[in-house]
């Protein structure tokens, strides 16, 4: 079996969130582009899967829509240990364009199993992974927090709302990760750095796609009023505060 | 044209949540001068489906079918889809829950439908058709326009108040033309929590991080939730050491709620885990470092040890009670 681990290349997580072009872009002066942690967590889970070889689990490629310049977050995710990638050179103006082009790349190279996480960390649009697996037509699992291998069969277990479920789905399916799918993200190994400068980038060219949605701009939170402070020996004021001004208990 | 909402139900019944939806649905319908669709996909009682009468829905259709037991993506999207055609819906909202996430992107391709996902208001213009959406994990705001003809919206949990609007409901049983071909997940086991609140389901939340210490130290914590008839939650080093479990992690990577009450109690505030938790209505924060940023995000704050302000919070509340 093959898999496909869909990944984002997102701004670390600890960025301050700054404009540009009259707010309708984010300014993207100074800031380190990470794999979106979702998809690093899935990552970890495929290479788990390959390197034991009970799984049968040929080969993990990994998928992204982007420019050239979100290549070293490529890199990165074969220096993890991905054994090949395929980048499809185009800007990513929304989920449904994104996932036509992951979609194509699924046509032409064929996976068993293709990995997506629950959202990216910059849109946090959650859609991609269910937008592919409706253009193939295939079934999806989402929420999936554990991802194993039985009988050539992958078998997850998907949260539900107070509660989780066991289900098994014939390949090809597309997994929507999320928190529990692997402990702690795997990181490269020197070893694993040299050895992706010579691993396969293919590059594929977009198939037209209209995109549904568009930022028209983006505004910051609105500022949360001052903290006021209570003195730790009186908590009967804060149960009264909350009570009788915020009126939430 | 109406509005079409899809309404979950959880064993025969509905939750809060649905009818948050159904609420918003009608206000929704109200400013595009048009009515509130429901749909409901499995056995689901009349007197049941008729509550969503009393928060505006003027139809409600409930699919039925051997292979819609449990949830299978692919033939609830196909099944939402066919529905919203039928009644020319040019909304659908479903919730931002596990199964919103699951289905609004399937149901986006099917109708060539843009998402605005994790709507937490009604949109900000009609034409074009702008949402407000939450982007870079609560970092930043986006007006997004959403351009197909046919518009998804996901609701956040707990974002926009039930109001009563009642309605004389029309009730639709349709058994499902869906073949068994289309279902591909198969279900071997089921868990569910019972007797907790839901985190996400839940209006208080208290919530603990590592300056709790040690797992010993939870039970005041799990006390005072206990009487706010709260949901318990913790940070994520918290639940990676295995104090508490993964269930109750919250933050850009755990759960992402929004309460009407957050007790972060010895939680630094670190913006991953603001990430899920900032839409919450109030915040509180107890925390022993005055300048912990948990504070900038809280409106009301406690400079102190947790381990001593805890036992005297459940007294102050035990003494409320009375
Ligand atoms: C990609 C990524 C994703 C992440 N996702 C999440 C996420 O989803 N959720 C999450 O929570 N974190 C997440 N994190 C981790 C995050 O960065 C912080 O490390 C974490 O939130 C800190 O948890 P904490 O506040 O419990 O602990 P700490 O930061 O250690 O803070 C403990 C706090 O307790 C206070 N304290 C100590 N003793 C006492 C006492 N006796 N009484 C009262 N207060 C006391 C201290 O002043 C301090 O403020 C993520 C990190 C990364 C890199």
């Amino acid at each position: 079996m093959k898999i496909l681990v869909c990944i984002s290349n997102v701004p670390d997580t600890t960025t301050k969130i700054r404009f540009a072009e009259g707010n309708r872009a984010i300014d993207t002066t100074g800031i380190q582009w990470v794999i979106n942690p979702w998809d690093e967590l899935s990552l970890t889970r495929a290479l788990e899967l390959r390197d034991d070889p009970s799984n049968g689990i040929k080969s993990v490629t990994v998928a992204h829509v982007g420019n050239a310049d979100s290549e070293p977050t490529i890199r990165k995710a074969l220096a993890i240990g991905a054994d090949d990638a395929v980048r499809v050179n185009a800007g990513s103006s929304d989920a449904y364009f994104v996932a036509l082009q992951l979609a194509e790349v699924i046509r032409k190279e064929q996976f068993d199993i293709i990995m997506c996480g629950i959202e990216s960390s910059d849109f946090n649009g959650s859609a991609v992974g269910g937008m592919i697996a409706e253009s193939l037509g295939i079934g999806s699992v989402s929420a999936v927090s554990g991802l194993s291998i039985s009988n050539n069969q992958p078998v997850m277990t998907r949260e539900i709302d107070g509660g989780r479920e066991v289900v098994a789905m014939t390949a090809p399916m597309v997994a929507i990760v999320q928190k529990g799918i692997a402990k702690e993200p795997r990181i490269a190994a020197m070893r694993g750095i040299m050895m992706a400068r010579t691993k396969q980038i293919r590059v594929y060219e977009p198939v037209p796609a209209e995109p549904l949605t568009e930022v028209q701009v983006f505004e910051k939170p609105a500022p949360r009023a001052a903290c006021r402070f209570i003195e730790p020996d009186n908590p009967a004021q804060l149960i009264d505060l909350l009570q009788n001004e915020a009126k939430v208990i | 044209m109406s509005v079409l909402v899809y309404t979950e139900n959880w064993d025969g019944k509905f939750k809060k949540l649905s009818y948050e939806l159904v609420s918003y649905a009608s206000a929704l319908a109200e400013m595009l001068g048009t009515t509130v669709t429901s749909v409901t996909i499995g056995e689901t009682d009349d007197n049941v489906l008729k509550e969503l009468g009393r928060y505006g829905a003027e139809k409600a259709i409930n699919v039925t079918g051997d292979s819609l037991k449990t949830l299978d993506n692919q033939a609830y999207a196909k099944v939402i889809s066919d529905i919203a055609l039928k009644e020319g819906s040019k909304v659908i909202i479903l919730a931002n829950n596990n199964s919103g996430k699951a289905l609004a992107p399937r149901i986006s391709v099917r109708l060539k439908a843009g998402i605005g996902s994790g709507v937490s208001k009604l949109p900000l213009n009609l034409d074009p058709f702008t949402v407000y959406k939450r982007t870079y994990s609560g970092n930043a705001f986006a007006h997004l326009v959403i351009k197909s003809e046919i518009r998804i919206l996901t609701l956040a949990q707990n974002s926009f108040e039930v109001a009563e609007k009642p309605e004389n409901i029309v009730l639709e049983k349709v058994q499902s033309g869906i073949d068994g071909s289309l279902v591909s997940t198969v279900v071997s086991e089921t868990q569910k929590q019972s007797g907790q609140v839901i985190l996400t389901d839940a209006e208080i939340v208290v919530s603990g991080g590592r300056g709790m210490k040690s797992p010993e130290n939870w039970p005041p914590l799990v006390e005072l939730a206990g009487l706010l008839g709260a949901a318990t939650a913790c940070s994520r080093p918290v639940s990676d050491e295995g104090w508490r479990p993964h269930e109750e992690h919250t933050g850009q990577t755990g759960k992402i709620i929004a309460p009407n009450l957050y007790i972060a109690v010895g939680i630094s505030g670190a913006t991953q885990h603001l990430a899920g938790v900032s839409s919450s209505k109030y915040i509180v924060a107890i925390n022993s470092d005055k300048d912990a940023p948990i504070f900038e995000a809280a409106q009301y704050g406690i400079v102190g040890d947790a381990m001593k302000v805890l036992p005297k919070l459940v007294e102050a509340v035990k003494n409320m009670k009375k």
